[in-house]
């Protein structure tokens, strides 16, 4: 009896597989125009929170930083620097301290 | 909040990491917990993630960031078939500036650099060019960076960062053919209308060699499963690179350059780039590696009808089945392992889609002993390459393919 499990399931796959093979491309396209979500998450508040604000939000939302691992100061000053260097992030040389702390502060090892 | 609130909430909780294996899923009565959540079970945690349905033509997804987005398609979704349906594919952008409007008369797909008459196609001229369809898996370099131990900065992706699809649209050859690539070019760099958000900031931009740009695969993509593409995954024009990671799957492609020398534009010779080592493996802090930008897929294979945590019944058959891929080549063989990887089983093969598709799985195996037991799945793809028993690491957090482990207990 349990022989016929088997070739069953695979069956099944094999339906779901064939009906979008089916699928026939579009011969031609539609404009389209949405809305994309404004983020709904915060930043914890903390020493630096409006630098973080004014500097690292323009071009990622909270999500990104707060889902990040824990990672010790030495980790986020790699980050902070990257973000500036590379990305161009509009951080003043001298608010990375704060950014750093902050971030060390909130996603540092507990 | 009262104590039997306070309570309720911990429980819920607790209920929640309980259920939460690869895909674990819980709807939160508690106004404290109103959304529903996921917990992708990372080493060190932090991998509670909120389930959106917030973004336009996407349904349900796990909310990774949401400006620029980084939407991680639910696990469960594999186990419905071989295809992944376009509202439940993966998002990745780099760069928040991202039109939220395209115009299909108006827009322009420009093919310039070292060619012999340079192009500007209306979506009509692209569609009316000789028609090419593949099945092709389209994984983000960094699927599963969440897993690296030690973890690793960056988008903290559980699994789900992955997508086949069956593409519609193009070959690239074709396109360049009527530019007329002149002698001497050596790669083909794409553009899409995303942009940076700060002044002077890269745009994201990538390359391909030529000779790989004509090879008669790589394609420009007008639908995904029969269909136009969602804007988030890249309407009204996609690079496909069957075998490739994602990076090189521009979206929203516009731009098309000949190049007659080397890119060594950021994206290509600084990020997306791995350690020239088996597996793109390396020590944490190891200095002198030589990076290469990333290139191939290699294979994996998953579990998809069985959770981490799941109770099986002892002495009666069960059915596990998932899905497979080779990476730059079709799947061989999958096996699969019921005792943490002393023995393993052949697995039955489902419809051959293509080479560069999912490959469907399953298998029946009876387990004998009650007591905690370890499910392990191995992909074996054409060129003979298998999954890895050790999990690689790089800084990057890239191309992830150990063997996978379901730990379940057996009753």
């Amino acid at each position: 009896m349990t022989r016929k499990i088997l070739p069953l399931a695979l069956v099944s796959a094999v339906a779901v597989a064939a009906l979008a093979a089916q699928a026939k491309a579009p011969t031609a396209l539609k404009s389209v125009d949405v809305k994309l979500p404004k983020s709904v998450h915060a930043l914890p508040d903390g020493p630096g929170l409006a630098v973080v604000h004014n500097t690292c939000l323009g071009c990622h939302s909270a999500g990104m930083i707060m889902n990040q691992p824990a990672m010790p100061k030495a980790a986020w000053e790699v980050e902070v620097n990257k973000m500036r260097n590379v990305y161009k992030a509009p951080v003043a040389e001298k608010d990375i301290p704060t950014i750093v702390e902050y971030l060390t502060a909130v996603k540092g090892p507990k | 909040m009262s104590n039997t609130s306070l309570f309720r909430a911990a429980l819920t909780r607790r209920q929640l990491m309980r259920q939460a294996g690869i895909a674990g899923l819980a709807t939160l009565a508690s106004p404290a917990w109103a959304e529903t959540m996921v917990t992708l079970p990372f080493p060190g945690g932090v991998g509670d993630r909120p389930i959106t349905t917030a973004f336009p033509q996407k349904g349900a997804m796990v909310l990774q960031r949401t400006r620029p987005p980084l939407l991680e398609t639910p696990f469960e979704v594999y186990d419905t078939g071989v295809f992944t349906p376009n509202d439940r594919f993966f998002v990745r952008w780099h760069w928040a500036v991202i039109p939220t409007s395209v115009d299909v008369d108006s827009f322009r797909l420009n093919v310039h650099g070292h060619v012999n008459k340079p192009l500007s196609l209306t979506l009509k001229d692209v569609l009316a060019l000789p028609q090419f369809e593949i099945a092709a898996v389209n994984q983000c370099s960094g699927n599963s960076r969440g897993f690296f131990a030690p973890r690793v900065a960056g988008g903290e992706w559980g699994n789900g960062a992955m997508g086949n699809a069956r593409w519609t649209g193009v070959r690239l050859k074709d396109v360049l053919d009527r530019a007329g690539v002149k002698a001497g070019a050596v790669q083909v760099r794409f553009n899409g209308l995303d942009k940076p958000v700060v002044k002077d900031g890269p745009d994201f931009i990538k390359s391909l060699a030529v000779d790989h740009a004509r090879d008669g695969e790589v394609m420009i993509a007008y639908a995904m499963n029969g269909q136009q593409l969602p804007l988030l995954n890249g309407f009204p024009l996609r690079v496909i690179v069957p075998g490739w990671y994602a990076t090189y799957w521009v979206k929203m492609l516009n731009d098309i350059e000949v190049l007659d020398s080397p890119d060594t534009n950021f994206w290509m010779k600084t990020a997306y780039t791995i350690p020239d080592t088996p597996h793109a493996d390396m020590k944490p802090g190891q200095a002198g590696v030589k990076m290469v930008p990333i290139n191939r897929m290699n294979p994996r294979s998953f579990i998809t009808n069985v959770k981490s945590g799941e109770t099986i019944p002892a002495g009666k058959p069960a059915v596990v089945r998932g899905i497979a891929f080779g990476g730059d080549t079709g799947v061989k063989r999958v096996d699969l392992s019921a005792d943490g990887g002393k023995t393993w089983h052949t697995t039955h093969l489902g419809r051959d889609e293509g080479r560069y598709g999912f490959r469907r799985w399953e298998t029946r195996f009876t387990p004998a002993a009650k007591g905690p037991a370890t499910l392990m799945v191995r992909c074996t793809n054409s060129s003979g390459e298998a999954q890895p028993t050790q999990a690689n690491w790089n800084p990057a957090g890239f191309m992830r393919n150990v063997i996978e482990s379901t730990p379940v207990s057996v009753a």
